[in-house]
């Protein structure tokens, strides 16, 4: 009987998309192995392990109860919340800008588990407020604040690429919620307004980012380097790239953090443009799946959850590839799944594990409790 | 449709997340497009950019050609050497450099504070110099711990050798660093590869772009940290040509031993050729050390040094000829067509108007003519006849034995001297020329001023009548010298007179060649360096062993040999020599050396001993004159002899 229900369950998995995570995940792997000259040290084989854990911890994640999340979305926002501050405190106390917990295997980084927490504190309120209170002040309060506050703790750890995927987030919810647009036309104008004076409280290093990408050429030596040394790598592979272990740019240390950040230029020298098409395609594969999920979805919170996370997905994914291609100002965001590290991969997989949830429940209009 | 029901909900719900899925295939679309502009239609020019990341064109210097004498003995050539350098625009902070090469090569607080100093007055992109001639282990150990610090090379490179040393210093020059303003005049890499060096001075400095060669390059593979992965390819340098002197590297050698501590220039020529085989000028320096780094305590006493080891007497040293000149004089008598047994009476004096000119000898020669007037170097006669000749003529005639005049050397610096005419009197003073100068010119004074080369030159010509031009380097044959303005018949009274100066009993007579059917002929010379006034002449002059060291008069001394058939002319120029009797027996030295070098190697030995003597004395002396603040008269070997008239 259980193991009927575990079967049941089993083939309800949505086994292709599994497996292009499992292809994506283990294509990362081979571009660490080659990023480490050919060997599984010091990246490949810790990251392979890590991919396996949490792969499994996905699936388990998929069979939680959508009413579980439901039950519980504030509670975790509040957690995750609570230990952003703490980080902050702690951090501003041992005088550094620490802005993770160390637990072994994985140092957890509250500031990307609020990029989740944030989809599904709002999924919660807009599941049960009445469509004409969405655009009206009192309905409107709640989420700006509920995105604000982890936003500008995150803003002022300082990580603005965080802080971006977490805004962002908030805001493509309120849109999906039905906030009238002329209200995000409006929200855009203001920003344009304020943009001079938020200027003046980005950090030295964020404004001189900035003013690098629009000019990486001036300051072919310092930041602007590795926007130049990316698109090097890149542009250099071709169609068919230069091989497996062949690259230079990569082996050769000119391409900076070639196993975090930067491991698309990594992956794009040595296999080309058939490897980076490999991956946009099946990452596209995999957000055509949560729309379709969220689209399909019975129940307000569980399709505002799926096209959230969904989004959240994306936004990692564009801000990444666009930064190594010189199309966005070079921001610490990691490529999910590829890039070598725990906490990018953990939020992923949780993150997918989620909408596999709401895939499997999307039937369910949780009307009944 | 209301988006206040149910259904009106989902409905917007979908609409907008199409549009977001929308957007986000948009972006999908913008990035694989992206993605092909860079590797597709841009992918040649980032291919080139990364190759060119990753390979480096690595310079490989030259290596410099060898100078060698005649018969191919070196005079400058290259030894391995291991050095480290420092490109100060590479590095991210001098103090960490530094500390991290101490760790491996102890450097001490002197040259640290030269290397901070470089570091700081050069251009960041000019390499600096931390260390070299590094033995093999500090080399090695370097390469191991240093090589990913950005801006050290460890470099193996070549350092220049002067086998000859001090005798060759003015001749060849020294190598060394380019300046900023070189590099910047030509933007040729090489000059700021780390090590290159180029000629300074001398003939290094002249013959330099023979010398220099052309660097090679290697192909390498590089780390963005600067580290050498693998060699992918070597186009080899073109060593520099060796340059072939016409220096006779024994004889300049021995010509340096000869002189010792006296400051003088000897300079030897080949009558026939031009052939310059000695051209030494003493005291030099080690262009040995001055081809790595001076320091400032070697330099200053160089500087004040007044024997002056810095300047090349024999091609920028001027001189009144004295005595030496009076052949010229004795030519243009002849040419004018005065008789050779013409003659006057010499008394000691000659008057003019209300002035008195005085022959060397005071009690004066008696019956003088063309014969009797070189071998005695009877002032008088000269006055008498020179005044008949006119300045015009005996200018012409020094003109033509290359005096007043530069030639096609190699050297950096070379004075012309001054054969004074009516012409120049006027234009330089703006006076007519007096009669009086033209009597003091007649005598090699006055004027007149000459430097070694030229009176080789001049000796050259007279011994072989024709017009002789000096040369260094050792390249195709020139056309034989045209034959000189000057009838044979007067060259051989002339050539006789300077035979009998030293084989005759007149004033070279100690300094005969003592090799067997061998004789020299020449003529000696003095030069006045101070005034002697009436009151000193009325009470005796003072004898010249009696004055100090720089006020007695530059001895002089020119000759070839065999008389009777010049092969070969000499110069002697012993500044403050007192007279050019002391210079003729370093004449006949090193003109012996020519004939048998075992004979002249034998002269040396009590020369060398006497010197070794009076150094030492020297030293003892400058030990207890420290107090007193004297200076000790430089140990001059010759003028010490006490060698008179």
């Amino acid at each position: 009987m259980l193991n009927g229900a575990w079967t049941m369950r089993l083939r309800e998995l949505p086994w292709l998309i599994i497996l292009t995570i499992v292809a994506l995940g283990s294509f990362g792997l081979v571009v660490l192995y080659s990023a480490a000259g050919g060997s599984l040290q010091p990246w490949a084989l810790k990251q392979g392990i890590r991919f396996a854990v949490l792969l499994v911890a996905m699936l388990a994640l998929a069979q939680v109860r959508l009413s579980f999340w439901l039950r519980w979305a504030y509670v975790i926002y509040g957690a995750v919340l609570v230990s952003l501050l703490a980080v902050e405190v702690l951090g501003r106390i041992g005088g550094g800008s620490q802005r993770w917990l160390d637990l072994g295997l994985i140092q957890l980084q509250p500031s990307e588990f609020m990029k989740l927490a944030i989809i599904l504190a709002l999924a919660r309120y807009y599941h049960n407020l009445p469509r004409p209170f969405v655009t009206t002040l009192g309905g409107l309060w709640l989420p700006l604040v509920l995105i604000g506050l982890p936003a500008a703790l995150v803003l002022i750890q300082p990580d603005l690429g965080t802080a971006l995927a977490i805004g962002f987030g908030g805001v493509a919810m309120m849109f999906l919620a039905g906030v009238r647009l002329w209200l995000f036309g409006a929200a855009a104008a203001v920003m344009a307004a304020v943009m001079p004076v938020a200027w003046g409280f980005l950090h030295a290093y964020q404004k001189k980012r900035v003013l690098i990408f629009l000019d990486p050429a001036s300051d072919p030596l310092g930041a602007g380097y590795h926007i130049t040394q990316s698109k090097i790598a890149i542009g250099s592979g071709g169609l068919f790239g230069k091989g497996f272990l062949q690259g230079t740019q990569s082996h050769l240390d000119y391409l900076p953090e070639l196993h975090t950040d930067f491991i698309f230029a990594t992956m794009a020298e040595e296999w080309g443009l058939l490897g980076g098409l490999f991956i946009i395609v099946a990452f596209g594969i995999i957000l055509t799946w949560a729309i379709g999920v969220a689209l399909s979805a019975r129940a307000q919170f569980a399709r505002l959850m799926a096209m959230g996370l969904a989004w959240t997905l994306f936004f990692y994914l564009a801000i990444n590839m666009m930064m190594v291609m010189g199309l966005a100002p070079v921001v610490g965001i990691p490529l999910p799944l590829v890039s070598y590290g725990g906490s990018a991969m953990l939020t992923v997989l949780m993150l997918l594990g989620i909408v596999m949830g709401v895939s499997r429940q999307r039937r369910d209009d949780m009307l009944a409790r | 449709m209301s988006p206040n029901t149910a259904a009106g909900s989902e409905q917007q719900f979908s609409r907008r997340a199409v549009l977001l899925g929308g957007t986000m295939g948009a972006v999908a679309l913008t990035l694989a497009g992206r993605m092909t502009w860079l590797s597709i239609l841009e992918g040649d020019k980032y291919r080139v950019a990364s190759e060119s990341n990753r390979v480096s064109l690595r310079m490989i210097p030259p290596r410099r050609g060898w100078i060698v004498d005649r018969s191919g003995k070196p005079l400058a050539l290259n030894r391995p050497d291991y050095r480290l350098e420092l490109i100060p625009e590479s590095i991210a902070d001098l103090d960490t450099t530094l500390a991290a090469v101490q760790r491996v090569l102890p450097l001490s607080e002197d040259e640290i504070a030269r290397i901070r100093s470089d570091v700081a007055r050069q251009p960041k992109y000019m390499p600096v110099e931390i260390a070299h001639g590094l033995d093999w282990n500090t080399f090695a150990a370097i390469n191991v711990n240093l090589s990913e610090q950005p801006g050290l090379q460890p470099l193996r490179g070549y350092s220049r050798v002067y086998p000859g040393g001090e005798a060759f210093s003015h001749l060849l020059g020294y190598v060394g660093a380019p300046t900023p303003e070189q590099f910047q005049k030509t933007r040729d890499p090489l000059l700021i590869f780390p090590g290159f060096k180029l000629g300074k001075d001398g003939i290094e400095r002249t013959e330099d772009a023979g010398l220099r060669g052309k660097a090679g390059a290697r192909r390498v593979e590089v780390s963005a940290r600067g580290r050498i992965i693998r060699e992918l390819g070597t186009r080899s340098d073109i060593p520099g040509n060796t340059l072939k002197l016409t220096i006779d590297r024994d004889l300049q050698d021995y010509a340096a031993r000869r002189l010792g501590d006296n400051s003088a220039s000897v300079v030897v020529m080949d009558c026939a050729t031009g052939d310059v085989l000695c051209m030494v000028s003493m005291p030099g320096y080690d262009p040995n050390i001055f081809s790595t780094r001076v320091t400032k305590a070697v330099w200053e006493a160089l500087q004040t040094n007044d024997h002056h080891p810095l300047v090349n007497k024999s091609a920028q040293g001027l001189y009144p000829p004295g005595s030496t000149f009076k052949m010229m004089t004795a030519l243009t008598i002849l040419q004018a067509g005065i008789a050779p047994t013409a003659s006057c009476q010499c008394s000691g004096a000659y008057r003019l108007g209300n002035n008195t000119w005085h022959c060397w000898s005071k009690k004066g020669h008696g019956h003088v003519d063309m014969h009797t007037a070189i071998p005695k170097s009877c002032d008088v006669f000269f006055y008498t006849f020179g005044r008949q000749v006119g300045i015009e003529a005996i200018a012409a005639t020094a003109r033509k034995f290359g005096l007043g005049q530069k030639f096609e050397l190699p050297l950096p610096g070379q004075s012309a001297g001054l054969v004074p005419d009516q012409a120049w009197k006027q234009r330089r003073y703006k006076k007519p020329w007096g009669i009086g100068e033209t009597l003091n010119t007649a005598i090699g004074q006055g004027y007149l001023i000459v430097n070694p080369l030229q009176l080789a030159v001049m000796a050259a010509r007279l011994g072989s009548g024709n017009a002789v031009e000096p040369r260094l380097i050792a390249d195709a044959p020139r056309v034989p010298p045209p034959k000189l303005d000057i009838s044979d018949e007067h060259l051989a009274i002339v050539r006789k007179g300077m035979f009998d100066v030293v084989n005759g009993g007149g004033t070279g007579a100690r300094s005969q060649l003592q090799v067997d059917g061998i004789q020299m002929a020449g003529k000696t010379g003095s030069a006045q360096v101070r005034r002697i006034s009436t009151g000193e002449r009325s009470h005796g002059v003072i004898k010249q062993e009696r004055l100090p060291w720089q006020y007695r008069d530059h001895g002089l001394f020119v000759a070839f040999a065999p008389a009777d058939v010049p092969q070969y002319a000499v110069s002697v120029v012993l500044e403050h020599g007192a007279h050019g009797t002391n210079a003729a027996p370093i004449a006949r030295d090193v003109l012996t050396y020519l004939f048998e070098p075992e004979r002249a190697l034998r002269t040396l030995e009590p020369i060398e001993a006497a010197l070794a003597e009076a150094r030492r004395k020297a030293a003892a002396a400058t030990a207890t004159s420290v107090a007193s603040g004297t200076t000790p008269v430089g140990a001059n070997a010759d003028a010490a002899a006490g060698v008179s008239d």
